[in-house]
């Protein structure tokens, strides 16, 4: 298995570079490094000088990709592409085009997202399992029936009316926790309980759809049947049988999820104020900051290649018949 | 089987401890929930017992940037700073029109007028015998800085974080968590040091090349200390301290301790203002060099995040993601509130604290509100002291009478809300590229061309539509409460309007299609092509929300028979038609920086040309009459002459029209009646220390708004478990039922 992820970092090598230089190009397609100093600056008594100079500091000085007034090396190396670049990869992320440390932005703004986002995966996941099997029992039945017919309904339902709804009704009329805002420490948990309501319910439909679906597949195979033909009772081989052996998809959704849980989501953290990642990197690009688009860009790609290795290494431990060579 | 029995005994007894401090908990944990839900509604957003004290609770919806005043110039970070930070000068709270005050200055300053040959001239000395000007200052005595880390010295008078150890530096991760704080007093260095950080290039000031017209060495002090800062870097690394007191300013000059002058080049009257602004405020050389350190600014401690002033609050928290808190500054020294005002503030309750010592407001909690719907329904429930209005809640709170008065729905008098409005020193209007070859230029065709849109295009329309009536229609350049404004018929735009039954009617579209005719364009149409003139409107607004606003305008032209060609795209592409003058038609805005006509008007000055001069006339309007006239304008004393000149320059305006001159708009803000002292100010920002309110009355009305509806909760409860019925009933027909 060492050698396996060994082989799949040495991958994400090649992936990383290319992520980044997509990104490089898609920037810098749309944004100059002039508007880039105009937005900093702001929109009032810009002056060339004021332009040329904010460049100068933030390194926007030099060519983009090739600077033909350099030779050999040089003229790859004294450019924006690869002094912007190279340190990402030792994952010094330095400091956002505003002038704030990166890494330490992340660090504090990863705790809120994951405050959030952790107990709305665990409280959803334990409640569509539960809804799913107990569809899955009840397959073929008026109840399996509306209960498709009422997830259908819940997924075809935008996120932020679950988000919008909940603050009316349990905020502004019922008044039982606060519409919006955050604490440090202990003092989090009441503003918690809306936005993992809210996250939950809203995932409630398809959730408990895709898991009934695969619930279902396990259902009609073969050991199935032999276990209910040796007497075993329906909701031993659903929880002892299917359960165990639907984990295996079950797992590939979740555990690729996990790295990214603390990059948080952006219309649940805007509405109630939650002050995570969710709009790190949408405001970074409304701002033209690419020195947080470029770290944030890096640190997906990252996790994400992080999250697939993960569920790779899963599958041996769900599945032992799975071997990663 | 045997040996399982004890096992099994084991692993209770490990369960069991755990399982009593898992109840334990869970019953301390309600206990404290339910004695704190006593105190406070379940609802209330903050920790308990705060509401009842002089709290001030605001929001804000946009993450300040910057809060060095070197660099800072958006109203939302001055919202903040100007509470810290403390210029020499302020604007009176209560009288209108907007007037000069000493803050930290003990007089108005000292102006000196002088002829080239440095001999003094009188106070009214004309513009062009004035070689240069002295502004002599004097601060009080005795006014000290806040507490703050950077000035904190030891027994021995040594710094206690010069230089930084570096076991200090693992403890820290905020401001406040340095151990020693120390003080000391405001003195005229002070504010010359924060004069040579406007010049220091790596501060970005916005305003530096402004100033490197005006003061005296500016230019010269920019040069030397960029070329020692380059020279420092290089041995020192990326962003050392360079220490400006080292380099000497030829335009400014301390006096004595308490005294300073500043000398500018000619004579520039608007230049008083700016020392009521932020990027005058003083800033102890101490504290910069103490950012400096190295290992700070990577935790993100610097004056960018953690200003130090002598103002009456401090910035004590700054998470501009979640929440900004000013807490009173132990060390200010108190300011009395104003003794007089407008005419109607004694009876608006405005003067009850006249002569009191400020401030009143011992905290202020500002919390980010990115969305208008959580922020309103908080200011509601009482969470957040006062509001702005959305265009979603605007009909829910506002109704206007017969005469167009705004006043506020029974709903929200009954809360006990109040209404302020006022018109900003503000001017969106739609400009026409002057060097265009259709609707630009100094031809008759395109002057009637210009004056036919103008009268077409009819604003009262927008903002009736687009802004719930929260504007007025400009006739010129110049808002209300800025001098050369005229209101009433002397005020009317006579190109576009008529004086009629004593309000402002706007012409007809009749008259618009025979000036167009007139212009060459019968019925809208182009004689080149004998099809629909064609015009094309540059925006940066590309969203679907604008969609109406732009079909508003195609539609203003087409009763003309105009064809307008909307060309939206990004703000970068936008800005850059802009500087190479390849946009026709354009919306803009500008917001004054100072409550003089000057600051208008200059944007239609032709050596601001954007496209020439890369300034701020952004119509590229050049007339030579009009120039000659802004330069006589703007060194005059506010008085009939400068009315005269300045009556004469709109004249030209509305004649050449480069401008429509689009609408002033007009702020509404609601706030609770525990708020008190509270008055639209619309050139200050340092207002806070004015506000006071009302704790007490807070809580009891958060109190009555918030109480928690449980029988809901309880339905949902009951009708779950009774759903629980029918479900075990099915489960076990199912578990007997057989499979054929």
């Amino acid at each position: 298995m060492s050698a396996y992820i060994i082989r799949r970092l040495l991958h994400a090598i090649p992936i990383l570079i290319g992520v980044n230089a997509l990104t490089f190009v898609l920037f810098f397609v749309v944004n100059s490094p002039d508007d880039m100093a105009r937005m900093h600056l702001g929109g009032k008594r810009v002056t060339d000088q004021a332009i040329e100079a904010w460049k100068e500091d933030h390194g926007y000085d030099k060519p983009l990709l090739i600077n033909r007034e350099s030779s050999g090396v040089a003229a790859l190396t004294d450019t924006i592409l690869f002094e912007k670049s190279i340190r990402l990869f030792l994952f010094d992320f330095g400091q956002s085009d505003g002038g704030r440390d990166i890494s330490e932005d992340i660090s504090q703004r990863m705790w809120p997202s994951l405050a959030i986002a952790v107990p709305t995966l665990l409280v959803g996941l334990a409640i569509n399992i539960t809804f799913a099997l107990t569809l899955a029992f009840f397959r073929a039945s008026y109840l399996d029936f509306w209960g498709v017919v009422v997830c259908v309904a819940m997924m075809s339902i935008s996120s932020l009316f679950y988000i919008i709804g909940g603050q009316y009704l349990v905020g502004k009329l019922l008044h039982l926790v606060p519409i919006s805002g955050y604490d440090t420490g202990l003092h989090a948990w009441k503003f918690m309980i809306l936005p993992v309501i809210v996250g939950v319910i809203g995932g409630i439909g398809a959730g408990t759809r895709w898991y009934r679906t695969l619930f279902l597949e396990e259902i009609h195979r073969d050991y199935v049947r032999s276990a209910r033909a040796k007497g075993l009772s329906e909701h031993w081989v659903l929880f002892r049988h299917v359960l165990r052996n639907a984990l295996i998809p079950i797992l590939t959704g979740v555990v690729v999820l996990l790295p990214t849980l603390f990059m948080g989501s952006l219309l649940v953290e805007s509405f109630f104020g939650i002050p995570g990642l969710g709009s790190y990197t949408i405001d970074a690009i409304s701002n033209q900051d690419f020195a947080i688009v470029r770290a944030m860009v890096f640190l997906g790609a990252v996790l994400y290649i992080v999250g697939l290795l993960l569920t790779d290494i899963s599958y041996t431990v769900a599945d032992p018949r799975v071997r990663l060579d | 089987m045997a040996p399982k029995v004890p096992q099994r005994q084991t692993v209770f007894k490990v369960v069991r401890p755990a399982l009593r401090c898992w109840k334990a908990a869970l019953a301390a944990s309600l206990s404290m929930a339910i004695a704190g839900c006593s105190q406070q509604a379940w609802n209330n957003p903050y920790r308990a017992g705060e509401a009842a004290g002089p709290i001030f609770y605001g929001s804000f919806a946009e993450r300040p940037k910057h809060l060095d005043p070197a660099r800072s110039y958006s109203s939302n970070e001055w919202s903040f700073i100007s509470q810290v930070y403390e210029p020499p000068l302020q604007y009176h709270y209560l009288r209108r029109p907007y007037t000069l005050v000493p803050q930290t200055a003990t007089s108005m300053p000292e102006v000196r007028y002088y002829a080239a040959d440095s001999s003094l001239l009188g106070a009214d000395a004309a513009a062009d015998a004035v070689a240069y000007t002295d502004y002599v200052l004097s601060i009080r005595p005795g006014i000290r800085y806040q507490p703050h880390p950077a000035l904190a010295r030891k027994a021995d008078g040594g710094f206690h974080y010069w230089p930084l150890q570096e076991e200090t530096l693992d403890k820290v991760s905020a401001l406040g968590d340095f151990e020693h704080n120390g003080s000391r007093e405001l003195v005229a260095d002070d504010y010359l040091y924060q004069i040579k950080r406007l010049a220091f290039a790596p501060n970005h000031s916005p305003v530096a090349s402004l100033m490197a017209e005006h003061i005296q060495g500016f230019a010269d002090f920019m040069q030397r200390t960029k070329v020692a800062h380059e020279a420092l870097e290089k041995v020192d690394g990326r962003k050392p301290w360079l220490d400006l007191r080292a380099f000497d300013m030829h335009g400014i000059e301390r006096i004595d301790r308490y005294r300073y002058r500043i000398r500018i080049n000619r004579k520039y009257p608007q230049f008083i203002y700016w020392l009521a602004m932020n990027f005058f405020a003083p800033m102890p050389w101490e504290a910069e060099r103490f950012y400096r350190q190295a290992g700070l600014n990577e935790k993100n401690i610097n004056l960018h995040w953690y200003p130090i002033g002598t103002g009456p609050y401090m910035l004590t928290e700054n998470n501009p993601n979640l929440r900004m808190v000013l807490v009173r500054n132990p060390n200010f020294r108190g300011e009395a509130y104003p003794l007089d005002g407008a005419e109607t503030d004694r009876s608006a309750g405005l003067l009850e604290d006249a002569g009191k010592t400020m401030p009143f407001i011992q905290r202020a909690v500002y919390s980010l509100e990115k969305e208008a719907i959580p922020r309103w329904n908080k200011f509601l429930q009482g969470y957040y002291d006062n509001s702005g209005i959305g265009s979603d809640s605007f009909d829910q709170a506002v109704q206007f009478g017969g005469g167009g008065e705004a006043s506020l729905t029974p709903t929200m008098v009954e809360r006990g809300i109040r209404l302020t409005t006022a018109v900003e020193t503000t001017i969106f209007y739609t400009g026409f590229n002057m060097r265009d070859q259709v609707v630009g230029g100094d031809s008759e065709r395109a002057r009637l061309l210009r004056q036919a849109i103008a009268i077409a295009t009819d604003y009262e329309e927008y903002i009736s539509i687009f802004r719930n009536g929260r504007g007025q229609a400009a006739q010129g350049p110049l808002p209300p409460g800025i001098f050369g404004h005229r209101d009433g018929e002397a005020g009317i735009n006579p190109v576009t309007h008529v004086w009629h039954k004593g309000v402002a009617r706007r012409r007809g579209v009749d008259a618009a299609r025979a000036l167009l005719a007139k212009a060459g364009y019968p019925d809208g149409r182009d004689p080149a092509t004998g099809g629909p003139l064609i015009l094309n409107y540059d925006t940066p607004r590309a969203g679907p929300d604008s969609k109406a606003m732009l079909q508003w305008y195609r539609k203003q032209l087409a009763k003309l028979g105009i064809e307008l060609v909307i060309r939206a795209t990004d703000y970068n592409r936008f800005q850059d038609k802009m500087l190479k003058g390849t946009a026709q038609i354009f919306s803009w805005g500008w917001n004054a920086d100072y409550p003089d006509p000057e600051n208008f008007l200059f944007l239609l000055y032709g050596p601001n040309g954007k496209v020439e001069s890369k300034g701020e006339n952004a119509a590229n309007f050049n007339n030579a009459e009009f120039d000659a006239l802004f330069l006589d304008m703007k060194d005059m004393d506010n008085g009939p002459e400068r009315q005269k000149v300045i009556d004469r320059m709109i004249e030209i305006l509305r004649v050449e029209s480069p401008w429509l001159f689009g609408f002033f708009p007009k702020a509404f803000s609601l706030h609770h009646d525990w708020y008190r002292n509270a008055k639209p100010h619309l050139m200050a920002k340092n207002t806070l220390k004015y506000l006071r309110v009302d704790g007490n009355a807070r809580v009891v009305a958060q109190q009555a708004w918030n109480r928690a509806v449980l029988w809901p909760l309880m339905l949902v409860l009951l009708l779950l478990m009774i759903s629980v019925i029918p479900a075990v009933r099915g489960f076990r027909t199912r578990e007997r039922s057989h499979a054929l």
